[in-house]
């Protein structure tokens, strides 16, 4: 029991911080609604665009191929995120760990050369 | 090279076979003839699946560990194993004909579905937390995609999209949950948290494990986590709602039921109770709804919505008979689902689909072999005695109320009623409705096949179960110990 109390009291510092979190969140919050002076006009409430009037709605349809580019882009930032503890712990790790990756990179690469061949990396 | 790394891939041998054929499939595919060659996937990731099943249910064989404990190859998961095969092959062969009918044949879609087998495979053999969230997360993703595989139809769209965001929360209570269990515990083996768990659970850990529930219940669709249900059924094309009825129920459940007992073992009192409530919910409100349906589509969901009710009464029931029934339960649903979706894929009016339940009056009388089997199949799902539906709830209810759970087996019997009310109307309509518009004469032979095999299987289960109940009794003796 004495084991799972150290581990948990590890874990003290997350629950100071979610506290503060918590305190700091509803502070703001609540200043905003208890202190600031609210008098609202139209001109006050409606949407500032550099001095002159709103062109169009901000709900605008976006091209679907941003999304897929920026899909695209979390894959191998991803990626990133796993080689960098990887190549820096590569002294110690094993032949296993070495193949573990080049499995992983291979996948990875599989998914590439479809989306490749795919077209979705043109934009016409 | 650790010495025992050969003896951990040989026991993951059927999981890296099936994600090497689908990488082969995608990349063999995109760089030839692409959808021109889909026909040709459908039928090859067929065999291929059909290949494993067999290896998985008749060349394996012991508990074998891999990886430390993180993996779990015994009887209890091949049983789940070889039924999601054989489930994943049927439907492919099912929907190959449907799909390039209706311009849906992509080469993605038998890759997607052998994807998601992959992910299934890995669920139910979890050993550990993150191999249990891998695996779910490889089979939700490929689901998710399928569901929306008609882009240009604004309800299959909206199915998955539907099914993605209520996926992603359910996967984000199930990690919650997991991380409560970690820090309560201190390790992601099931081995370990068993342990922890032994003498009683702490409140933290109790939150834990009503979260990972909770997840998984989403996955199963028990209510209240049912609410995506009907819709993604409605709005999926009809092989791909086929597939959601079938396989991933089974690894749902499979992958349930080793979490409850693997890490949870040691704690049944604290989560009973919740799949009690679960199973009522579920079965009546499954019951109840289905009543209103006048799209088959949806009344199939409220109806597997039901089905999974009681599926969760055998896993309620804490007990050894209980994961048996459980077991058998999943796997003459799965069987009468096959059937049901083979009727449902034929029901035709100049080559559109047609999901309307009043479409079938008349049906008794111009295609009688076809009427008889759906009525066999209805009979069974209802639970009229002599077809194999009865003894799946016989079982389960004998398991519940050997654990003393009267009142539930109560409700489940007054539910089971009220749910016969639908499935016996479907029968009256095909019978002694009202004429329909004629539908299209010519049913596919796969179809009419499988329709046929799935109806002779719910009478003929009765002599004999094909060996299912004594694999349950086998994989339910490896799980409870």
């Amino acid at each position: 029991m004495s084991v799972l109390q150290d581990l948990l009291r590890e874990y003290l510092p997350i629950l100071v911080f979610l506290a503060v979190a918590v305190v700091i969140a509803i502070a703001l919050a609540a200043s905003a609604i208890l202190i600031a002076v609210r008098n609202p006009d139209p001109e006050k409430v409606s949407a500032y665009e550099c001095g002159f009037n709103a062109f169009d709605d901000a709900r605008m349809k976006f091209d679907i191929r941003f999304y897929l580019v920026s899909i695209l882009f979390i894959i191998f930032d991803l990626e990133i995120a796993f080689l960098f503890p990887w190549a820096t712990a590569f002294k110690d790790i094993s032949m296993v760990g070495f193949w573990s990756m080049m499995i992983f990179l291979g996948v990875l690469t599989i998914g590439f050369a479809y989306e490749w061949k795919k077209g979705a990396l043109e934009w016409e | 090279m650790e010495p025992n790394l050969q003896a951990d891939l040989a026991v993951i041998l059927p999981e890296i076979v099936l994600a090497l054929f689908a990488m082969a499939a995608l990349i063999g595919a995109v760089y030839t003839k692409k959808d021109a060659l889909a026909p040709v996937l459908v039928w090859l990731t067929a065999a291929v699946m059909a290949v494993l099943a067999v290896y998985v249910g008749a060349v394996e064989s012991g508990t074998h560990m891999a990886f430390g404990g993180i993996f779990i190859d015994d009887d209890f998961s091949r049983f789940a194993k070889f039924t999601i095969l054989i489930a994943a092959a049927v439907v492919l062969i099912m929907s190959q004909e449907y799909m390039s009918k209706h311009g849906l044949l992509r080469f993605e879609y038998p890759v997607l579905i052998c994807l998601a087998a992959v992910g299934m495979m890995v669920m139910v053999s979890a050993g550990d937390l993150m191999t249990l969230y891998m695996g779910l997360e490889l089979q939700s993703l490929a689901l998710y995609v399928v569901a929306a595989l008609r882009r240009d139809s604004i309800k299959s769209t909206e199915a998955g999209l539907k099914y993605f965001v209520l996926g992603a929360l359910s996967s984000g209570l199930l990690l919650f949950g997991a991380s409560l269990v970690y820090g309560y515990s201190g390790t992601t083996l099931f081995s370990g948290i068993i342990q922890t768990t032994q003498d009683g659970v702490s409140i933290g850990m109790l939150f834990g494990v009503v979260l990972v529930i909770s997840g998984l219940a989403f996955k199963v669709s028990a209510v209240p986590f049912h609410m995506w249900t009907p819709d993604v059924y409605e709005g999926s094309p009809t092989p791909v709602t086929a597939f959601f009825a079938t396989a991933p129920k089974m690894a749902a459940m499979a992958l349930f039921a080793r979490v409850l007992y693997d890490a949870f073992g040691g704690a049944v009192g604290d989560w009973q109770q919740v799949l009690v409530l679960l199973s009522v919910a579920s079965m009546l409100l499954g019951s109840i709804a289905a009543i209103g349906q006048t799209d088959i589509k949806r009344l199939m969901a409220y109806s597997s919505i039901a089905h999974m009710g009681y599926a969760l009464m055998g896993l309620a029931a804490g007990t050894e008979a209980g994961v048996e029934a459980m077991l058998v339960y999943l796997a003459i649903y799965v069987t009468m689902n096959v059937g049901a979706f083979a009727f449902i894929l034929s029901l035709e009016r100049d080559g559109q689909p047609v999901t309307d339940i009043k479409a079938m009056g008349g049906m008794g009388a111009r295609d009688p072999a076809k009427a008889m089997a759906m009525l066999i199949l209805l009979f069974s799902m209802g639970g009229v005695p002599p077809m194999l539906g009865f003894f799946a709830k016989f079982a389960v209810f004998t398991a519940a109320i050997e654990s003393g759970l009267y009142w539930l087996t109560v409700i489940a019997a007054i539910s089971s009623v009220i749910g016969l009310f639908y499935y016996l109307r479907l029968v009256y309509i095909m019978y002694f409705g009202e004429e329909a518009e004629e539908l299209d004469h010519r049913t596919q032979p796969v179809l009419w096949g499988f329709l046929m095999v799935s109806a002779a299987a719910m009478v003929l289960g009765v002599f004999n179960m094909f060996g299912v109940d004594t694999a349950a009794a086998a994989a339910a003796a490896t799980l409870v110990h």
